[in-house]
């Protein structure tokens, strides 16, 4: 055995201590970035959960003619524009006698949520009938309320320090021991628009929007990728200027910052060509344009994979390029070619920046019902909700992350399960 | 029968980047010899290394059947056979390569002076300084040639400072016999010299760690005549002081340059001889279609 | 007719004249005993027909909404009296808003000014001929298409050809959108900017350091004020890139080591969709986590050690932006890793290397380029990533390299200049444009760079 055998062997303890701390090193890398999403998964639904929940206020409210100023026989107009909201102060009157002070008032009619007089009002027209009666009905209760419900406001806190003051704490009490406060699945959530006020608000304008903006980036960047990716594929000449220019400028476009599209959507669109601005119409051209190299790059892909023998089979048989693109290539590539756009349309459903630039951040209250109707997507509404200051909202913009996550989680399963199902070895 | 184009003597290159294309149960049906243990004298009297028992599998395929074999100290040992037959995976079974392809196993006792090289104390990383390797194809790193040929030295240790660093790269070098063509440009990027070049500068890294045995794998074929003559004039210089295994395609190459011939076929061991007598009277039928060119 | 009603109305005589073609070349044929005369299929003529038909139409009705709004606008303009023509280019514009209100809202009878009642009157008449010439113009285009298509019928027409060619000029002008949307880009940010660089000198904004649109609102005060000197947003992008490159490198590169190098093949199945998972996380949730969750965790931490650190830190957003990237920066390196020959890690274990002096001493330098180009991907992508910013990062242009103080970056400032109320005229509105010139220059370079290093790499190993 040689000399240097021994400074080898000597060695050797020192580098495999070297060469255990690098592969530690990596693990650590790795469980830190999985810590990282672990983490941010479990803030989100952490604090989102909550908001799948909403706590709702049973009260007797009489139905006086009276106070209304309406009769059973009145038209529907006039039963439309009463005066619903002091009934609802009324019955809260009846139930905590003797609140004093205009400060405290108004925290007593703040233990409903506004909605209350509106629900009324879709009762009372539904049926007249029900004037001069007493009810119990259950109403949205205000978001201070909901929060200290759900447990996220500490009594024991100095009262300066709490939203909810001891008083107030006294009628909360009284409520809960006469079973008039329950917390409830909260369909608001999906059943609304925007709100001002957290308890109405819901997702139902966003998601709406998100579908109308997606449909028109569907169809318009499907058909114009496929064609692209076909013509790049199978028709294009070799070594030609313009084809190469073509494809320098796909990989180009795949890298450009989002926000860019934005203003290329502002500038041209909007204030060239007059697309009305905050419609899905002009997120949806926007959109296209990002989603456009995507699409293609994994059209080309599948189209690339067809085998060339089924191609020429069916060129033997007398069919033209254009025929044997439409019968045999695209079929077969048409597995590769949706699970690319299922993959677009994903990062097209979360994408913000570009939106903000075109107006789709306005306050929209109302359900849009086509691409043209003023409306936001649910990543802006997140951005919106967000940026509001009162504590219900951030959990209901967790809420809004969960279901974007959802949709995402769902829109890549179907992505990946198409792969599976369809993936072959010619 | 492009399988017999490909293994004639001296055409040695072609094949073996076509591997896939063998499939070997087809020679049976057409030469149905059977091969029963190895003939010739497979063992030596000072056996640097040894093998008995070889068995390798790649997942549930056995490449290696029943290998008993010796190296002796410093003689060269070449090893010829058709292309999939097993050279170069028993090849690395001698430095323990194999342990980097997950799904290879080898079975069997092997030794390196007597010591069990896939024992629990054996140490790969000590044994493939003692047993370098090269390669059928030059991998220079993509570095100097001057820290090509230190890259060992380094990583083992071997040299205090930076002198002693320079006088074995320069060692190798010469043994090598590549000094006088580089010794202007030792910082120049080793994968720019040509391929016998490179060759020997792979060659230069491998003894730089003064390995006892080295196991070289078709060193030659990529390589032209020329190079392949000075590499084969190196290895007859390398020979005193180490212990050689050499996998060629080349019969010529194998009848120059080695001692002792092992004819593999089919994962197994069929015949080991002097070289002289493996290729002027063989003793197993197969070896003798093999040399004559009968079929690859 | 509302343009949705044209559309379906056109919709339903494309499908009807397809089956007009259809029927007729059928009809022409059998007069010649039988189909076998045809040229092409039925189907193709039924296309034909439809192609006829469609394109025109189509065209016009595109061309006609696209620009009807600003022929209607200018003709109302020339109505104008003298005065009111020749004023600002600002005031005109708003005059001409006041003008369609008016008509939209259909109280022109309340507005007291004589001139903008007539003038709104006669916005709202010409949108009413515009309307009703379009209806009929693009019906009858359709129609005579038809017609005329109908008439071509006959055995020898080479319907497949006509309809094929039109395929492929479909397909070209399809590949062609993408030129389309850079020039359409370098149009809308390059001419927006160079209005910008009327106002401001680019010296000022190139070299300028301080950054406050806000001053500017008064009109006299443009440019003199110097206020629009972006180093200190181009400053800040770079801190917050710089530490989210500084978190995501070796977290990603090391990941991607130990995936392609060490890991066995079920734990790679596992963890590396996992990590993509990050990647495909919208970027408004990352914001969103970085303002609510660890912005307040850096303050407080450094509260507990006596440090100040701003409640919109650069450190938070850059270091939620360092974990977005991991993803990619691992792939990316995975990639390069991987195309690392076998035969250059056979050489050096066969040298007696451990497996981690082969990754550093071989594979890294040799896979060194490709890494290098993945980073600078990843660095385009942090310059241009908007989201974590707008929610985590400051407003107040501060010029500062200290990671703990609250900065603003290029893309923050854009959205800031964008969203507010803004006529789109100012130079607070164009100073957008000229920031997105720059974004768009920064990060084409970047990715031209990184692109070509990339390829030159991967052909060295092919
Ligand atoms: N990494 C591997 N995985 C699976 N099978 C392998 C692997 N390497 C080699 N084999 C198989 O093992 C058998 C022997 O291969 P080996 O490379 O040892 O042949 P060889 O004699 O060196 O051939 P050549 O002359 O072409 O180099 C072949 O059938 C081959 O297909
Ligand atoms: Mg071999």
């Amino acid at each position: 055995m040689s000399n240097s055998t021994d400074i080898i062997r000597a060695g050797l303890k020192k580098r495999y201590a070297r060469e255990k701390r690098f592969r530690f090193f990596g693990i650590v890398s790795l469980l830190i970035s999985f810590a990282f999403l672990l983490v941010l998964l479990f803030t989100i639904v952490n604090k989102g959960w909550p908001a799948f929940q909403q706590t709702y206020v049973k009260l007797d409210v009489e139905l006086s003619e009276d106070l209304l100023k309406v009769n059973k026989d009145s038209d529907e107009d006039a039963l439309y524009s009463a005066n619903y909201s002091k009934v609802v102060k009324k019955s809260l009157q009846k139930m905590f006698p003797g609140v004093k002070g205009r400060k405290q008032k108004r925290a007593l009619k703040n233990i409903v949520s506004n909605s209350a007089a509106y629900d009324i009002r879709d009762k009372v027209i539904e049926n007249p009938d029900l004037l001069g009666t007493t009810q119990s009905y259950w109403f949205l209760a205000k978001d201070d309320i909901d929060v200290f419900m759900k447990g996220k406001i500490d009594r024991h806190l100095p009262e300066d320090e709490r939203r909810i003051k001891d008083y107030q704490f006294v009628w909360i009490d009284k409520l809960i021991e006469e079973d008039r406060l329950e917390k409830r699945f909260n369909t608001v959530l999906f059943s609304n628009g925007d709100s001002r006020e957290p308890e109405q608000s819901g997702l139902k304008g966003a998601i709406m929007g998100s579908l109308y903006t997606m449909l028109v980036t569907l169809l318009l960047s499907f058909p114009i990728a496929v064609a692209a990716a076909a013509y790049l594929e199978e028709f294009a000449p070799q070594n030609n200027k313009w084809v190469d220019m073509i494809e320098i400028n796909i990989n180009n476009l795949a890298a450009v910052p989002s926000i860019v599209f934005g203003l290329l959507g502002l500038a041209i669109y909007i204030n060239y060509f007059g697309v009305p601005r905050s419609t899905p119409l002009i997120g949806g051209l926007v959109l296209t344009l990002m989603t456009l190299p995507t699409i293609i790059i994994a059209s080309r892909a599948a189209i690339k994979s067809v085998p060339p023998s089924i191609k020429e089979a069916a060129v033997g048989l007398g069919a033209s390029k254009v025929q044997v693109l439409f019968q045999h290539t695209l079929p077969l590539a048409m597995p590769g070619i949706l699970t690319g756009t299922i993959i677009g349309m994903a990062q097209a459903l979360g994408e913000t920046a570009p939106l903000l630039m075109i107006g789709m951040v306005a306050f929209v209250a109302e359900v849009p019902n086509g691409i043209l109707d003023p409306a936001t997507v649910m990543p802006v509404q997140i951005y919106l909700w967000s940026d509001s200051p009162e504590r219900a909202f951030t959990e209901r913009t967790s809420a809004a992350i969960m279901v974007l996550l959802a949709f995402l989680v769902a829109m890549n399963l179907i992505a990946i399960l198409l792969r599976k199902k369809f993936e072959r070895r010619w | 029968m492009s399988d017999i184009l490909n293994t004639v003597p001296g055409m040695p290159s072609a094949d073996s980047l076509e591997r896939s294309e063998v499939k070997p149960e087809n020679h049976r049906s057409e030469f149905d010899v059977e091969i029963n243990g190895t003939v010739g004298k497979p063992f030596v009297d000072n056996a640097k290394m040894s093998s008995r028992n070889c068995n390798v599998f790649y997942g549930d395929k056995q490449a290696i059947f029943d290998v008993d074999l010796d190296i002796g100290n410093n003689e060269i040992l070449a090893m010829i056979g058709p292309s999939g037959c097993g050279k170069s995976t028993y090849l690395r079974v001698l430095n323990r390569m194999n342990d980097t392809i997950p799904i290879c196993r080898v079975e069997g006792e092997h030794t390196l002076d007597g010591e069990d090289i896939y024992g629990k104390k054996t140490d790969p990383v000590l044994l493939r300084a003692r047993v370098g390797m090269v390669f059928q194809k030059p991998n220079p790193f993509p570095k100097s040639i001057y820290d090509n040929v230190a890259y060992g030295a380094r990583l083992h240790g071997l040299a205090s400072n930076r002198s002693e660093l320079d006088d074995l790269v320069e060692a190798s070098l010469i043994k090598a016999g590549l000094f006088k063509e580089v010794k202007d440009d030792l910082q120049k990027p080793g994968t720019g010299l040509s391929g016998g070049q490179q060759q020997r500068l792979c060659i230069a890294r491998a003894i730089a760690v003064d390995p006892e045995v080295i196991l070289m794998d078709e060193p030659t074929s990529a390589l032209d005549p020329i190079a392949t003559a000075t590499i084969e004039e190196l290895m007859d210089e390398l020979k005193s002081k180490y212990t050689i295994a050499i996998v060629t395609h080349s019969m010529q190459q194998a009848a120059r340059v080695s001692q002792r011939t092992a004819y593999f076929h089919l994962g197994k061991l069929v015949e080991v001889n002097e070289t002289d007598k493996v290729f002027t009277n063989p003793e197993h039928q197969l070896t003798e279609n093999y040399i004559t060119g009968r079929f690859g | 007719m509302p343009t949705q009603t044209i559309i379906i109305t056109l919709i339903a005589l494309l499908i009807f004249s397809y089956f007009l073609g259809q029927k007729r070349s059928i009809a022409v044929s059998s007069i010649n005993n039988g189909r076998r005369d045809l040229h092409s299929r039925p189907h193709y003529y039924g296309y034909m027909v439809a192609i006829w038909a469609g394109i025109p139409a189509v065209l016009i009705l595109l061309l006609w909404t696209a620009f009807n709004n600003s022929i209607v606008t200018s003709l109302t303009i020339s109505t104008l009296p003298e005065s009111m023509q020749t004023q600002s280019k600002d005031s005109l514009g708003l005059v001409v808003n006041e003008l369609r209100n008016l008509a939209d809202s259909g109280q022109i009878a309340d507005e007291a000014d004589p001139i903008k009642r007539e003038a709104a009157s006669h916005y709202q008449r010409l949108q009413g001929i515009s309307k009703l010439a379009k209806t009929v113009i693009v019906l009858v285009v359709a129609l005579l298409g038809m017609i005329y298509a109908w008439r071509l019928i006959n055995p020898e027409l080479r319907a497949r050809n006509v309809v094929e060619k039109v395929i492929r000029v479909a397909m070209i002008l399809c590949a062609c959108i993408a030129i389309l949307s850079t020039v359409g880009i370098v149009f809308s940010v390059l001419f927006e900017s160079i209005r910008f660089f009327e106002a401001v000198p680019p010296s000022d904004f190139l070299f300028g350091t301080k950054w406050s649109p806000q001053t500017s609102i008064r009109s006299d005060q443009v440019g003199s004020s110097g206020s629009f000197g972006a180093i200190p947003l181009f400053v800040g992008t770079l801190l917050i890139s710089t530490i989210a490159l500084v978190i995501a490198v070796p977290l990603g590169l090391m990941s991607a080591i130990y995936l392609s190098e060490y890991a066995s093949k079920s734990v790679r199945a596992f963890a590396k969709p996992t990590l993509e998972i990050l990647a495909g996380i919208p970027t408004v949730v990352y914001g969103f986590f970085a303002a609510l969750t660890v912005a307040p965790f850096l303050r407080d931490l450094g509260e507990s050690i006596g440090l100040s650190v701003a409640s919109e830190s650069a450190l938070a957003a850059g270091l939620v932006m360092g974990i977005m990237i991991i993803p990619f920066v691992s792939s990316l390196s995975d990639d390069v890793i991987s195309a690392v020959p076998q035969a250059m890690r056979d050489g050096s274990y066969g040298m007696g290397a451990t497996k981690s002096e082969t990754i550093r001493q071989v594979i890294i330098p040799a896979a060194l380029p490709g890494i290098v180009g993945g980073i600078l991907l990843a660095a385009s992508r942090a310059i241009g990533e908007t989201m974590i910013v707008v929610m985590a990062a400051g407003l107040s242009a501060k010029l500062t390299i200290n990671p703990l103080e609250a900065v603003t970056t290029v893309t923050v400032q854009i959205v800031t200049l964008l969203t507010g109320d803004q006529e789109f005229d100012s130079p607070k509105t164009l100073a957008a444009f000229a920031l997105g010139l720059g974004l768009f220059v920064i990060t084409l370079l970047l990715n031209i760079v990184a692109l070509h290093i990339i390829r030159k790499y991967r052909e060295q190993y092919e």
